[in-house]
C-alpha cells in the first residue's frame, strides 16, 4: 500500500500532468521522488529517463508517452505516413498495428480499455517481447532479470506468467456460486471460461479476485494495488492461452479480464484518500444514470492543402491540434474529420450507498461511476449493484486560463465490473446468494452463542424487549423469523412447499400488536409494513404502468413481492377489505402471485412470511366466542396461519404487578443498562441473517418418528368423538416449526427436542385460538371449518328437532314463522337464538324440505 | 490584549505559524485547533467571534473567524483536497510549502505555480455539511444572543475599534440599533404572501417592551444579495436555499468539517467555529465551468442543478472551514452552552436557579393560567408538555414524548394563534403548522432526496430536536384529502407516535429518529394520536381576546420572562430516577386500581400517569419520583379524565 501522500503524484506520473502545461524543467524531473516498493529498482528507473527521445523535450505528450503508451514502433506495422521521429508514435493506438508477426492474435483487434485509464493503451502481446514490454523500464541488469513496471514493483514477465498458471490451474475447492452451472467443477475453471469465449464470442473474461487470492496472494496484492499496470498484463496472458488454444477463433475484439470482487467489498463510506488508483469493489444502488457521451478518442485531421493526414489522441479531454502540416509545412491547414474520428461510449452513474450501510441520521453518500463501451447501459437507476472500479481522484480548475486550482479533487471510478445484487429478486432461483458477510470473528461469536443451553430463551427474549411478557408469540415470532427448510419436489409435481411461517395476533386494542409488528418490521431487512386499512390489492401485489416516456409497460411491485424472503407484516388485517384479502390465499400457500394485466402474464415469487395483527369485531374480545366469530375472517384463509396467538389483556393481580415493575423500570433506567441487558438488535439480525442463509436442517429418523407419532395423536383425539381433529397442514405446520427451531441451534438435524418445542409452541397457539368456548376442549375444526365440531352437532340435532316439530303438526302446507320459532323455544330446553333457528331453517332448506318465504314458511 | 486581533481578524497568520513551525510531521493540524481551543477558553472569547447569525455576510471580513449556530439540513459527500502541497516559482525555481486545510482555493502568488506532482502533496478528506439556521428559532433567542455580543463590542474598546475600523460600518449606532427598525416597502408587500412572517412582525410590534425584530436588518442584507445575485447577467433562478420551514430567513452555509464528522447527523444543531470563506473565485467557478464544461469531460459529470446546488455563489452561500464544532444540546443563549457538571460555573448557574424554582413555577402557571383563559389544569398540563423531551428509545418506542391534545378550543378564533404566540416566547425554537385542507395538500411535510440535484430537498418535518411544533386542527374543514395530504397526515401521526420521519429517498424511505413536541389544538378529539387529550375549559371568557392576551404578554416583566424561559429549558436536562421503596408502591397502587376497575385501568393508563409523574417531579426540580408526586400525578390525571368523561356525556356520541 502506498501512502495517502504518494498515491496523488504517483497518478501525475502516469497519467501525465492533468493540467499543467508541461514546463521543460518538469519533463526533466526526476521521478526519483515517486515510491518504490521494490528497492533495487530505486536507481534503476532513472536510466530510461535521459535516454528517452530527444523529441519529448518539444513534445507535450512526452512524459505520457514515456511513462505509459507503448512505442509502437517496436512491431512491424509502422504506417508509412508515419514520421518515425515525430513524437506522436508514441500514442499511435495499437489498434491500427495490423498484426505482429507471428503471434496468435492475428487478426483480432485489441480493444482500448478506457476503464483503466483515458490514456493508456491496452497492449498487444508479443510472443517474442517477454520482459520488454513497453512500460518495463529495465534495472540492473546484472541482477536478474528484475524487470518492473514503472512506479511499482511489478514485474510484467513474471506476473503474466503466474496468471497463466492460475488459469490453467485454478480449481475452485468451494465452487457454489450461482454463476457456476455447466460447470464441471474438477477441470480448471477459467479454461473452461476461456472455451466458453470461443463458443459464445464474448471476449470478456470474469476473474474473481476472491480466486485470485487464494491462488497467490502477492499477484492479487498486485491487482489491487496497480490495478491499471497489471490487468493490461493479465489480458495479455489471457489472449496468449486463449489464442494458443484456439488459433482460429475469431472475437470482435482481444479478450479483456475483469476482475470482481476485490478484497472486501467495500462501504462507501470507508473511502479514503489511501484507495485512489486501487482496485475496490463497492455496493450501491444506482440513482441516475447519464445519456450516452461519445468520447473521442482519437482525433482525424487532414490537411486542406496537401490532403496529408494525421491522426492524433485525446490527452486528458483535450486535442492537441496540430498547427503545422507535416507534409506541406503550411500553417493552420489541418482540419477535424469528424467521420473518420475514433470515439467510444461513456456514461456517467450516480451510485448511492445501499440504505442496509447507512449509519442511523445520515444521509446516504454517493459516487460517481464512469462506464465504458459495453459496459454502457448495463445498469438503470433503482438496480443495486456490486462495482468493481479503479477508484480515481482529479483536480479541479478554477479557471483553465489561470493557474490558481481547487484545492479539491473530484473522485469517480472508473468500472469494469458490474454485479447485479438483486437481479434475480423477479425469476425464480432459489439459492440467493445472499450479500451479507460476516467477519470470521462475528461467526465465531454467533457459534458460540448457538452452543448456549438457553439459546432459544435468550433470543426469544431479546425480541422486543419493551413489550412485556407474551412469551409464547414471541417464541413464534422467533421461529418465523428464522423460518423452516426449503424443500422442492417440483420432480414429483407438487412444487415448493412452504417455508415460510404465517402468524396471526389477534386479540384486544391496545396490547402492543402494533409495536411487535414494528420491531419485526425494523428487525429483518427485507421487512414490509402496511396497514390492511390502507392497502389495496394493487398495493400488495403488483401493477402494471405504462412509462411515459418510452411506452413500455412496466411492472411495479407491491409489498407482498417486496418482501420476498422477507416477512411482510399486516396491521389492521381485519380491516381489509375482500378482494385485498384473497390476493393472499395465493401467496400464504403456494408462495407465488400471479398477474396477468395489460399484455403482462406472469408469476412473480412472493416467498414471504406472514405477521398479521388482526382486532376483534367488537372491540373487545369475546370470550364467549370462538376466534372466527371474533374477527370474522373466513376460515380458508385463517387455516393458512400455522400460529394463531391470542394477545389478551390478563386480569391477574401477579400479571399487574409484573407489567408495572417492567414499566417502571422503563422509565428510569438510563439507556446504557438498558442495552446491557439485552442482546443487542445487531447481533439478533446478524444471528437471523446467517441461520437463514447457512443452516438448513433435515428431519433426523427419530424427529420423524415422533412426528408420527405426534400427528397420530393429534388423530386420534378427534375420532373418538367422531371428528377430524388434525389436517395434513398441521403436519406440515409442526415440521416447518421444529425445523425453525433446529436452525436457532444452529443445528443441521431436526431432533427430537425440536420437534417437541413445535408440538408445545403449536398446542400453545391452539389452547389460545381453537378452544371452543362452549365446551372448553380445543378442536382444531374451529380453525378449518369456521365451527367446532360440537356447535355442528348442535346444529344438526337442532335441525332433526325443528324436523320433527313440523312433523308433528301433521300435514300444512305453510306455517307461521314466528309460530314455529315459539314453538321450537317452548320444546327446547337450551336456549334458542334467533340466528340459530334460522341455522337449522336453512339447513332444512338445503335438504329441500321446506322454503322459507318472507315471514311464512312452506313445506315441500 | 494584543493578540486579540490576530486570532480572530487574521487566523490564517496563526495556522502558517504553526504549520511552519512543524512542518515536517503531521500534528501541526492537532496544534491548531488545540491553540483555537485554548483562545477560546478565555473568558467570554466565544462572544468576541462575530456569529454569522446576527450580522449579515458581507460586513464579515473574508478568511476571519467567525461562528454559526445552525442545524445541519443536509450532508454531502467527503471531498478529497490538498491538505498540503507545494509551489514552484518557474523564474526561480524556489520551492515552497502550503496548507490546502480551511482553504477552498489553493493560493499561489503570481509567479508561481502548483506543482501537482510534487512529493510533499498530502491528500486528505473533509465532510461538507449544509447548514441551515436553526428552523423556528424564536426572535427572542436570535436577539438575546445579539445583545450579548453587542454588549461586549461596547465593553471591550480596543475591539470594538477595531470591528468599526476594519468592518465598515459594524457598529451599534449604525446598522444595529434595534430603533433602526423600520418596514421597508418591500417588506410590506411579500407580508401578505407570507402569512408567518407576517406573525413574526406582530410579535415584534406588539409583544412585550424589549422585543424588536433584530433579525430585520440582517434579513434585509440578505435579501439584497440576494437581489443583487438575481440581477448579474445570465444568472439561472433564484436559488432555493433549501430552509425547512417556509419563510425562513438567513443564511445557509456550506460547513468544512475536517474533523471526526461521522459523530454529526442531520438535523443536529451545532455551534461551529471556523474561518469564513467568501472567495469570489468560488462564484466565477459556477459561471465558466459551463463553458469549459465542453472541453473537461470530468468536470461535466455533475448535471447543472447539481453544480448550482453544491456550489452556490459563496455571497448567498458562504463557506465556513471548521475549526472548532460542537453539538448543542440547546439553543437558549440564557443558559450556559455546555452544561456538564464538571464546571464550577455551570453548577453554580443550575443550583442558583434550583433555590429559586418554587417561585418560578408558580408564576409560570400562573401566566399560562391566564393565557388558557384560566384553565389552570390545561395549564398544568402544558408545563408538562413543554419540558417533555425523548430520553431514550427501547427498540422503537421513544419514551418521554408527551404530546398534548387540547381540546375545546374556540373554532375559528384567534385563540389558538395566541396560544402559539406564548408558546413561541417560552421556548427557544418552535412552529405552528395550520392543518388547513390547502396546506395539508400542498405543503411538502417529508424531506425529499432530489437525485438531479443530489441533495436532500426539506420539507415541514425536519425540525431540530426540541422543537415546539404546535398543530392548529381548528382550522381543518371537510374536504379531499389528495395522496400528499394523506401521506402528510400519515407522517404527522408518526411522528407524534414513533417520533420518527420517514425521508423519501425515492427507492426506499429512511427513518430518521426525531425528538418534537407536539402540541394538537382542536375542538373536539383531534384525528392525530396523541398521549394525552386535555380537554379546555375557559374560566374567563374575553370580550377582546387580541387585547386580552396582549396586556398579558406585556404584564410579564422581561426578566421574569427571561426566567420562565431557563426554567423550560433548564428542566428538560435534568436526570430522573423511581426509587425501590416507590417502585413497590407504584406496583401495588396499579394492582390495586386494577382490582377495582380492570376495565378502564390498562397498560396504557399506567404508562401515562408514569409520564405525567415523571415530568411532575422534574417540574418541581425534583429528580426522583416521590409519593406524594405520584399521588398528584393520580390526582391530575383523574381530574383529566372526569373532565373528558363529562365532555363525552355532554356530547353524547362524541369521542
Amino acid at each position: 500500500m502506498s501512502s495517502p501522500a504518494s498515491t496523488p503524484s504517483r497518478r501525475r506520473g502516469k497519467r501525465g500532468r492533468e493540467s499543467n502545461p508541461p514546463t521543460p524543467q518538469d519533463a526533466r524531473s526526476p521521478p526519483s521522488q515517486k515510491p518504490r516498493t521494490d528497492d533495487s529498482t530505486s536507481t534503476g528507473d532513472l536510466q530510461p529517463m535521459p535516454t528517452s527521445p530527444p523529441a519529448e523535450a518539444q513534445s507535450p505528450r512526452a512524459p505520457d508517452a514515456l511513462f505509459s503508451s507503448p512505442p509502437q514502433f517496436r512491431h512491424a506495422a509502422i504506417p508509412l505516413d508515419f514520421d518515425v521521429s515525430s513524437p506522436l508514435t508514441y500514442g499511435t493506438p495499437s489498434s491500427r498495428v495490423e498484426s505482429t508477426p507471428r503471434s496468435g492474435v492475428r487478426g483480432t483487434p485489441v480493444r482500448q480499455r478506457p476503464d483503466l485509464g483515458s490514456v493508456r493503451k491496452a497492449r498487444q502481446v508479443d510472443l517474442h517481447s517477454d520482459g520488454v514490454a513497453e512500460d518495463v523500464v529495465e534495472t540492473e541488469q546484472s541482477l536478474g532479470q528484475r524487470l518492473v513496471i514503472w512506479g511499482t514493483d511489478v514485474n510484467v514477465a513474471s506476473c503474466k506468467e503466474k496468471f497463466q498458471r492460475f488459469l490453467q490451474c485454478f480449481i475452485d475447492p468451494l465452487a457454489k456460486e450461482d454463476e457456476d452451472i455447466g460447470l464441471d467443477l474438477n477441470q480448471p475453471r477459467y479454461m473452461q471460461r476461456l472455451e466458453e469465449i470461443n463458443m459464445v464470442g464474448e471476449p470478456f473474461l470474469n476473474v474473481n479476485c476472491d480466486h485470485l487470492r487464494s491462488f497467490d496472494e502477492n499477484l492479487y496484492r498486485q491487482l489491487v494495488c496497480y490495478p491499471q499496470e497489471v490487468i493490461p498484463t493479465f489480458d495479455m496472458a489471457a489472449n496468449e492461452i486463449f489464442f494458443d488454444r484456439y488459433p482460429d477463433s475469431i472475437l470482435e475484439h482481444q479478450i479483456q479480464v475483469r476482475p470482481y470482487n476485490a478484497l472486501k467489498t467495500r462501504n462507501m463510506r470507508n473511502l479514503n484518500p489511501e484507495d485512489i488508483d486501487q482496485l475496490i469493489t463497492i455496493s450501491g444502488m444506482v440513482i441516475r444514470s447519464s445519456q450516452l457521451i461519445p468520447e473521442m478518442q482519437e482525433a482525424f485531421f487532414k490537411c486542406q492543402v496537401c490532403a496529408f493526414t494525421t491522426r492524433v489522441e485525446i490527452d486528458r479531454g483535450r486535442i492537441a491540434e496540430p498547427s503545422v502540416c507535416k507534409n506541406c509545412n503550411t500553417t493552420h491547414s489541418m482540419v477535424l474529420i469528424h467521420n473518420r474520428s475514433m470515439f467510444s461510449d461513456k456514461q456517467m452513474i450516480k451510485l448511492q450507498e445501499s440504505p442496509e450501510d447507512m449509519p442511523a441520521g445520515q444521509t446516504p453518500h454517493t459516487v460517481a461511476l464512469f462506464a465504458h463501451n459495453d459496459l454502457v447501459d448495463k445498469v438503470q437507476p433503482g438496480d443495486r449493484v456490486n462495482v468493481t472500479g479503479i477508484y480515481r481522484a482529479v483536480p479541479i480548475r478554477v479557471n483553465p486560463r489561470v493557474s490558481t486550482v481547487k484545492s479539491v479533487y473530484k473522485t469517480h471510478i472508473d468500472v469494469i465490473h458490474y454485479r447485479k445484487t438483486d437481479s434475480k429478486r423477479l425469476h425464480g432461483v432459489d439459492e440467493e446468494t445472499e450479500q451479507k458477510m460476516f467477519t470470521e470473528e462475528r461467526v465465531e461469536l454467533l457459534k458460540e452463542l448457538s452452543k448456549k443451553a438457553d439459546i432459544y430463551e435468550r433470543l426469544s427474549s431479546a425480541l422486543a424487549p419493551s413489550i412485556y411478557e407474551h412469551e409464547d408469540i414471541k417464541k413464534g415470532i422467533l421461529l418465523q423469523l428464522f423460518g423452516g427448510s426449503r424443500k422442492d419436489f417440483t420432480h414429483t409435481g407438487r412444487g415448493n412447499f412452504r417455508a415460510e411461517i404465517n402468524i396471526l395476533l389477534c386479540g384486544d386494542p391496545g396490547t402492543s400488536k402494533s409495536q411487535l409488528l414494528q420491531y419485526v418490521y425494523n428487525l429483518v431487512p427485507r421487512g414490509q409494513y402496511t396497514s390492511g386499512r390502507g392497502s389495496s390489492a394493487v398495493g400488495l401485489t403488483a401493477y402494471v404502468m405504462k412509462d411515459p416516456e418510452t411506452r413500455q409497460l412496466v411492472l411495479q411491485t407491491g409489498a407482498l413481492v417486496l418482501s420476498d424472503n422477507g416477512i411482510c407484516c399486516i396491521d389492521e388485517f381485519d380491516k381489509m377489505n375482500e378482494s385485498t384479502r384473497s390476493v393472499l390465499h395465493e401467496v400464504m400457500e403456494q408462495q407465488t402471485l400471479s398477474i396477468a394485466k395489460a399484455g403482462i402474464i406472469c408469476q412473480l415469487n412472493a416467498r414471504t412470511s406472514i405477521l398479521a395483527a388482526a382486532n376483534p369485531i367488537e372491540s373487545q374480545w369475546n370470550p364467549k366466542k370462538t376466534t372466527i366469530e371474533n374477527i370474522q375472517l373466513p376460515h380458508t384463509l385463517l387455516s393458512r396461519f400455522d400460529l394463531i396467538f391470542l394477545m389478551l389483556d390478563p386480569r391477574d393481580e401477579a400479571y399487574d404487578r409484573r407489567l408495572a415493575r417492567h414499566l417502571i423500570s422503563l422509565y428510569y433506567q438510563s439507556e446504557e443498562k438498558m442495552e446491557e441487558e439485552y442482546m443487542d438488535m445487531a447481533i439478533l439480525r446478524d444471528y437471523i441473517a446467517y441461520a437463514r442463509s447457512y443452516i438448513s436442517p433435515r428431519l433426523s429418523e427419530e424427529a420423524s418418528q415422533t412426528l408420527i407419532e405426534a400427528y397420530v395423536d393429534m388423530r386420534k383425539i378427534g375420532s373418538g368423538r367422531g371428528m377430524v381433529s388434525a389436517y395434513p397442514r398441521q403436519l406440515e405446520s409442526l415440521i416447518r416449526l421444529a425445523e425453525a427451531h433446529a436452525k436457532v441451534r444452529f443445528s443441521e438435524k431436526v431432533g427430537t427436542i425440536d420437534v417437541e418445542e413445535a408440538k408445545r409452541l403449536h398446542r400453545e397457539a391452539l389452547k389460545q385460538s381453537a378452544t371452543d368456548p362452549r365446551t372448553g376442549i380445543v378442536d382444531i375444526s374451529i380453525l378449518t371449518t369456521g365451527m367446532s365440531a360440537t356447535a355442528r352437532k348442535r346444529k344438526e340435532e337442532l335441525a332433526q328437532a325443528l324436523r320433527k316439530l313440523i312433523q308433528s303438526k301433521g300435514k300444512t302446507p305453510a306455517l307461521k314463522y314466528q309460530q314455529l320459532f315459539d314453538d321450537l323455544r317452548a320444546q327446547s330446553d337450551t336456549a334458542i337464538t334467533k340466528e340459530m333457528f334460522e341455522e337449522a331453517l336453512r339447513a332444512l332448506a338445503d335438504d329441500d324440505f321446506l322454503t322459507v318465504t318472507g315471514k311464512t314458511v312452506r313445506l315441500l | 490584549m494584543p493578540c486579540v486581533a490576530d486570532w480572530l481578524n487574521n487566523p490564517f497568520s496563526i495556522v502558517q505559524g504553526i504549520f511552519a513551525q512543524n512542518v515536517p510531521n503531521s500534528d501541526w493540524e492537532k496544534k491548531v485547533t488545540e491553540y483555537f481551543r485554548e483562545k477560546l477558553k478565555e473568558n467570554n472569547a466565544t462572544n468576541w467571534v462575530p456569529s454569522l447569525n446576527d450580522v449579515p455576510v458581507h460586513y464579515l471580513k473574508p478568511n476571519s473567524l467567525v461562528k454559526f449556530r445552525c442545524m445541519v439540513q443536509d450532508m454531502f459527500d467527503p471531498e478529497f483536497y490538498m491538505g498540503v502541497y507545494e509551489t514552484v516559482d518557474p523564474n526561480t525555481n524556489t520551492r515552497v510549502l502550503h496548507f490546502g486545510k480551511y482553504r477552498d482555493v489553493a493560493e499561489c502568488g503570481p509567479q508561481q505555480e502548483i506543482d501537482l506532482n510534487s512529493s510533499q502533496t498530502v491528500t486528505s478528506e473533509r465532510q461538507t455539511f449544509y447548514c441551515v439556521p436553526v428552523p423556528g428559532e424564536s426572535a427572542w433567542v436570535k436577539e438575546i444572543s445579539f445583545f450579548t455580543e453587542l454588549v461586549l463590542f461596547v465593553l471591550n474598546p480596543q475591539f470594538y475599534g477595531y470591528i468599526s475600523a476594519s468592518q465598515a460600518r459594524v457598529s451599534p449606532s449604525t446598522s444595529y440599533t434595534p430603533s433602526r427598525h423600520k418596514r421597508s416597502y418591500e417588506e410590506d408587500e411579500d407580508m401578505d404572501l407570507h402569512p408567518s412572517k407576517q406573525k413574526e412582525q406582530h410579535l415584534g410590534n406588539s409583544g412585550g417592551g424589549d422585543i424588536h425584530g433584530c433579525v430585520e436588518p440582517k434579513r434585509l442584507e440578505t435579501e439584497a444579495s440576494a437581489g443583487h445575485h438575481l440581477i448579474s447577467p445570465n444568472c439561472s433562478p433564484p436559488l432555493d436555499l433549501n430552509f425547512p420551514l417556509p419563510g425562513e430567513k438567513g443564511p445557509a452555509c456550506l460547513v468544512k468539517v475536517y474533523e471526526s464528522w461521522d459523530s454529526f447527523k442531520v438535523n443536529d444543531v451545532l455551534e461551529v467555529y471556523g474561518i469564513l470563506s467568501v472567495d469570489p473565485v468560488l462564484s466565477i467557478v459556477n459561471s465558466d465551468e459551463r463553458d469549459s464544461s465542453t472541453l473537461d469531460p470530468v468536470e461535466s459529470m455533475d448535471t447543472a442543478e447539481e453544480q448550482r446546488v453544491h456550489s452556490p455563489p459563496a455571497s448567498l452561500v458562504p463557506r465556513i472551514h471548521v475549526i472548532l464544532a460542537q453539538k448543542l444540546q440547546h439553543i437558549n443563549p440564557l443558559l450556559p452552552a455546555c452544561l456538564n457538571e464538571e464546571e464550577s460555573k455551570t453548577c453554580e448557574f443550575v443550583s442558583n436557579f434550583m433555590s429559586e424554582l418554587s417561585p418560578v413555577r408558580a408564576e409560570l402557571l400562573g401566566f399560562l393560567t391566564h393565557a388558557l383563559l384560566g384553565d389552570s389544569l390545561a395549564a398544568e398540563y402544558l408545563i408538562l408538555h413543554l419540558i417533555s423531551t425523548v430520553y431514550a428509545r427501547r427498540d422503537v418506542l421513544p419514551l418521554g414524548k408527551f404530546t398534548v391534545n387540547l381540546s375545546g378550543c374556540p373554532r375559528n378564533s384567534i385563540f389558538t394563534e395566541h396560544v402559539y404566540r406564548i408558546i413561541q416566547q417560552l421556548v427557544p425554537a418552535s412552529y405552528r403548522l395550520q392543518m388547513t385542507i390547502e396546506n395539508m395538500n400542498h405543503s411538502r411535510f417529508i424531506p425529499r432526496k432530489d437525485y438531479a440535484a443530489n441533495r436532500l430537498v426539506s420539507g415541514v418535518l425536519q425540525l431540530a430536536s426540541n422543537t415546539s411544533l404546535v398543530v392548529d386542527e381548528t382550522q381543518l374543514e371537510q374536504g379531499q384529502l389528495d395522496t400528499t395530504g394523506v401521506h402528510n397526515v400519515t407522517a404527522l401521526g408518526n411522528l407524534i407516535t414513533w417520533q420518527k420521519v420517514d425521508y423519501d429517498f425515492n427507492y426506499h424511505q429512511m427513518e430518521f429518529p426525531c425528538n418534537i413536541n407536539v402540541l394538537i389544538t382542536s375542538e373536539g378529539r383531534s384525528l392525530l394520536p396523541s398521549d394525552c387529550q386535555v380537554h379546555l375549559q375557559p374560566q374567563i371568557i374575553p370580550p377582546n381576546m387580541e387585547e386580552y392576551m396582549n396586556s398579558l404578554l406585556k404584564a410579564v416583566l422581561p426578566s421574569v420572562l427571561n426566567k420562565f424561559r431557563i426554567y423550560l429549558s433548564l428542566l428538560r436536562l435534568l436526570d430522573y430516577s423511581i426509587s425501590d421503596e416507590v417502585t413497590k408502591a407504584v406496583e401495588e397502587d396499579f394492582v390495586e386500581m386494577r382490582k377495582n376497575d380492570p376495565e378502564s385501568i390498562t397498560a396504557d393508563d399506567l404508562h401515562r400517569t408514569l409520564l405525567v409523574a415523571r415530568f411532575l417531579s422534574l417540574s418541581a426540580g425534583q429528580t426522583t419520583l416521590s409519593r406524594e408526586r405520584w399521588l398528584r400525578a393520580k390526582q391530575l390525571e383523574a381530574l383529566r379524565k372526569a373532565r373528558l368523561q363529562q365532555q363525552k356525556c355532554v356530547n353524547g356520541n362524541e369521542l
